[in-house]
């Protein structure tokens, strides 16, 4: 990572990437260009830099910040409708202590809205293109996160992995894409998803810039119940052969011939480094997917509520009563995915169906946790593809919801279970599509993660 | 055919926690602008998360055992969705699977008991003012801590319903975890009311009388539903299940104008907040800071305070503290807190019936009882006071003005001695020198025809000659000293 120094100033870093954002305009990356703020914030470390003060281990480091993010920079939409005009007062635990130590955000990227999808194709502001064939998606829904990175824009840039919001959009686009385990970073000021699944992550080029963010953005927050006190920056990893698992039920022809192929090249490259090979069998994965699209519609209806049109964001004016105000705002400022998530939600939730599908779907996922947990008492880490196809067309799943779920069969498992996941370049396609796979590990490995993954390299 | 009344009572109480129950913002929000004591929690901005005020769990702890029940170690809160613009987030946060408070039961006064089913913790709603073509919401009240106290359908009177209401009151302002303002809707009552045939085991349909703010109301409203259905029974109609208003003004429940189909809250375990796990120590520890309670008053007092007077004590926490106080400063050594049945009261059973008197006849008498009531005399003042009353050394009349300078800033501290010489208000009770006192009275020419009088058996002449040495005495005399020495010189 280019850090600002002497030689090097935090403006000339920030203007490259600003124009670098620019020459990429047509991806459709950007919902928000920080221009005069970051510029501003560029000088200032320089002025620090040129006077010999101490400046933060991210000095003039340019990044770009998911949609979903709040900060007191450009409007918080989340790449939807009806938060249109909404100016955060408050600023993401996470984002502050980036720029604590001196990191520049240089523009905010697309998502789908409110990270509803798996393509960035249900963003109000249209998709963003994949890195390497703009005919595809960028995968999602940090979309437009991924391509930032991939195209070499910024540095780093910020993510939330609900499902796989992080890690498939990495392996789409080609760069690391970590989902810590849940709880590591603070999800105060991050337009919830579903919160008992919502880990905020990063998008880099390097496992080594992984490392630098995740020791700068862990640990306990007051205001996150849910966080967990730091382990990240007391983490210590013992270098020698370790035990891989592979999960036999995710080699089947469903996968994509040449991610299998991936996913041999990298097991026979850990075997002649001396690791093991463990072959898995994790049937309780299978009820992943469903209890996914149960539990996580049902946590996001519900974290949806907020959006009445009456305290932010857009506001449908021509409703004559209360109850058309709230219809007809949600009506409009909802996207289509949106709304069949919180519908498939309150249908889960409403009273007759609690127990036949959210407390179903519960018990699934605690069945979910403990085969993690037994699989992790006989292996140190699991590779598996992220997602079974590469970069798909940009509209080929978008009428079909079903398809568009099943690309998250490989990754939700780890967000039930709380996990942490790291997606790691793994080659590309003969046509150029990038190929990813994942490295997952126990809670709280995730500094084993990000040093285990440089063996795979 | 005699129709027997079963009642049921759902209770919610503010808690007066110093903060809101998710966020740090102030809960007191009496005489503040709207919308001025919020945070971007509570007005639900996305990306807020809740931050259990751990003030409010211990308040439930007490509350949960001034009603005799039993705490859940484990307890988790929910949420509960509807869309109205009183609930910024579109639901409430609070416990319906797993509620903090369990089983438990409050005694009336009259020896009835009505079982708590549960109680839990909420955060409150915020406030709508209706215009004629527009609503203003004031959200200040938005996660004020709340407890919903549940009762079992254990109440079978209306009078019954006020007394419940009532003693449940005290017990929360005893407990200290409320303001107990019913006023200001500090407590509300729902009360759910059913009328069933003697002898019947099925309880009859039930209304819910919702958002009574008074002992008074809740009572009549009762009393007016128990009629209601009894009528429509008796004249063989059936009780709609339905929820009700109360109109203080016609004395009346009317049906409220609600949808007909059942809300469906879509309850979930609520993500943001992980379960509260209690261990026993930390139980213990919030039970044991739970003063005395009403009932423990009542059984430590029973023979020393006339009971209309204790009932009404009963209502000023802070007076019955001071009583408590001084039944204790006797017996240092004793544990504190709720062993009632270990206290020995003989010592301090005058200064308690003597301060008891003053409580009720001075001070919420002459209604100063708002300003004082934060700012009682110590025990130990209150203790010597009785103890000159009893020896004489202050009248009755001196008794109550020492009492009343306890209170002024200028003068307490200095102890009830100090004051009540200063006052000049001590009684001459040195025989020697009331009776040179008496000398020169008798002495006087203005008293030889009564002196006269007295002596040829007219009684009443003594009441002058008192008064006389009173007079002389400027007051300090102890009156029935001097009429002892009067009778004994005038033999």
């Amino acid at each position: 990572m280019k850090v600002a120094n002497k030689k090097v100033t935090a403006e000339r870093l920030v203007r490259d990437a600003l124009e670098k954002a620019k020459h990429f305009e047509d991806y459709h990356i950007f919902t928000f260009i920080n221009e005069e703020g970051a510029l501003k914030k560029a000088r200032e470390i320089d002025q620090k830099i040129a006077r010999g003060e101490k400046v933060g281990r991210l000095a003039g480091v340019p990044y770009a910040l998911k949609d979903n993010f709040l900060s007191t920079e450009g409007e918080t939409t989340a790449s939807a409708h009806i938060l249109q005009g909404f100016n955060s007062p408050v600023t993401a635990t996470s984002v502050a202590k980036l720029e604590a130590e001196g990191a520049i955000m240089i523009g905010r990227t697309n998502l789908d809205a409110f990270a509803h999808g798996s393509s960035t194709e249900n963003s109000y502001f249209g998709p963003t293109l994949n890195s390497h064939d703009k005919q595809r998606v960028a995968g999602g829904s940090s979309g437009g996160s991924a391509v930032a990175v991939a195209l070499d824009i910024v540095e780093f840039a910020t993510g939330t992995d609900t499902g796989g919001s992080v890690r498939q959009p990495a392996s789409f686009n080609g760069i690391y894409g970590l989902k810590p385990t849940y709880g590591t970073i603070s999800r105060y000021g991050v337009v919830a998803m579903a919160s008992s699944t919502d880990c905020i992550g990063f998008f880099t080029k390097t496992p080594e810039d992984m490392d630098l963010l995740m020791s700068v953005a862990s640990g306990q927050d007051s205001k996150d119940m849910t966080t967990l006190p730091d382990y990240y920056n007391d983490s210590v990893y013992k270098k020698g052969p370790a035990k891989v698992g592979i999960i036999k039920d995710f080699d089947n022809d469903s996968v994509h011939p040449e991610i299998r192929k991936a996913l041999k090249n990298k097991v026979e490259l850990l075997k002649s480094k001396g690791h093991e090979i463990i072959e898995l069998e994790m049937p309780a994965l299978k009820y992943g997917l469903a209890a996914y699209y149960i539990l996580v519609p049902a946590e996001l209806c519900s974290n949806l509520s907020r959006h009445d049109g009456i305290r932010y964001g857009f506001r449908s004016e021509k409703s004559k009563d209360l109850d058309a105000l709230y219809e007809n705002t949600r009506n409009e400022g909802f996207m289509p995915e949106n709304k069949r998530r919180i519908m498939i939600g309150n249908f889960v939730l409403s009273s007759g169906f609690y127990d036949a599908y959210f407390l179903k779907a519960a018990k699934a996922r605690t069945l979910i946790v403990q085969e993690y947990a037994r699989a992790f008492s006989k292996v140190d880490y699991i590779l598996t593809p992220v997602s079974p196809n590469p970069a798909f067309k940009l509209g080929e799943k978008v009428d079909d919801p079903v398809a568009m779920y099943l690309e998250d069969v490989m990754s939700v498992s780890l967000n039930l279970a709380g996990v942490p996941g790291l997606a790691i370049p793994a080659g590309e396609t003969k046509e150029g599509l990038s190929l990813g796979l994942q490295l997952v590990g126990p809670r709280r490995s995730d500094k084993a993660l990000i040093e285990f993954s440089k063996e795979l390299i | 055919m005699k129709y027997i009344p079963t009642i049921g009572i759902e209770c919610h109480v503010q808690l007066c926690t110093k903060t809101k129950l998710f966020s740090e913002v102030d809960n007191d929000a009496r005489g503040k602008e709207p919308n001025s004591c919020v945070s971007p929690v509570d007005y639900a901005l996305p990306g807020m998360l809740p931050r259990l005020n751990g003030e409010a769990i211990k308040y439930a702890i007490r509350a949960g055992r001034a009603m005799n029940c039993e705490i859940n170690a484990s307890s988790r809160f929910d949420r509960k969705h509807y869309f109205y613009p009183d609930s910024p987030k579109g639901y409430q946060i609070t416990q319906f699977y797993h509620p903090i408070i369990g089983e438990g039961y409050v005694e009336l006064p009259s020896g009835t008991r009505v079982r708590i089913e549960h109680a839990h913790l909420e955060g409150d709603a915020g406030k709508l003012t209706h215009f004629k073509d527009y609503s203003l919401v004031d959200l200040n009240r938005v996660d004020t801590p709340l407890i919903e106290i549940v009762s079992m359908p254990d109440i079978h009177s209306a009078k019954d319903v006020h007394d419940y209401c009532k003693e449940l009151w005290r017990l929360m302002c005893h407990a200290g975890v409320t303001n107990g303002d019913l006023y200001n809707g500090n407590m509300r009552f729902d009360v759910n009311v059913s009328v069933a045939e003697e002898g019947s085991e099925k309880l009859g349909t039930r209304a819910e009388i919702k958002n009574l703010n008074s002992f008074r109301s809740a009572e009549r409203a009762a009393e007016f539903e128990i009629k209601r259905q009894t009528k429509l029974l008796e004249a063989g109609e059936k009780v709609k299940q339905e929820t009700r208003g109360w109109d203080d003004a016609t004395g009346k429940t009317s049906p409220q104008r609600s949808k007909e189909e059942a809300k469906d809250y879509r309850y979930m375990p609520e993500p943001d907040i992980p379960p509260i796990n209690l261990t026993k120590e930390f139980i213990d520890t919030e039970s044991a800071k739970l003063p005395l309670m009403p009932m423990d008053y009542r059984n430590l007092f029973h023979d020393i305070i006339k009971e209309d007077v204790l009932e009404v004590l009963l209502d000023y926490p802070q007076l019955m503290n001071k009583l408590g106080e001084i039944a204790l400063s006797s017996h240092l050594g004793h544990t504190q807190g709720r062993s009632a049945e270990l206290m020995v009261l003989d010592g301090t059973t005058s200064a308690i019936s003597l301060t008891s008197n003053l409580f009720t006849s001075v001070l919420l008498a002459e209604e100063k009882s708002v300003e004082y009531l934060n700012d009682l005399p110590s025990a130990k003042d209150l203790n010597e006071l009785a103890e000159m009353n009893e020896k004489k050394e202050l009248s009755s009349t001196a008794t109550k003005e020492v009492f009343l300078h306890l209170f002024d800033p200028q003068m307490k501290g200095r102890g009830t001695k100090q004051i009540a010489k200063e006052l000049g208000l001590i009684q001459e009770n040195d025989l020697g020198a009331l009776e040179k006192i008496v000398d020169i009275v008798l002495a006087k020419p203005e008293t030889q025809k009564a002196q006269i009088d007295f002596k040829a058996g007219e009684e009443k002449v003594i009441g002058f000659l008192v008064g006389q040495v009173m007079k002389e005495s400027h007051g300090k005399a102890n009156p029935s000293s001097v009429q002892e020495i009067l009778r004994k010189k005038l033999k």
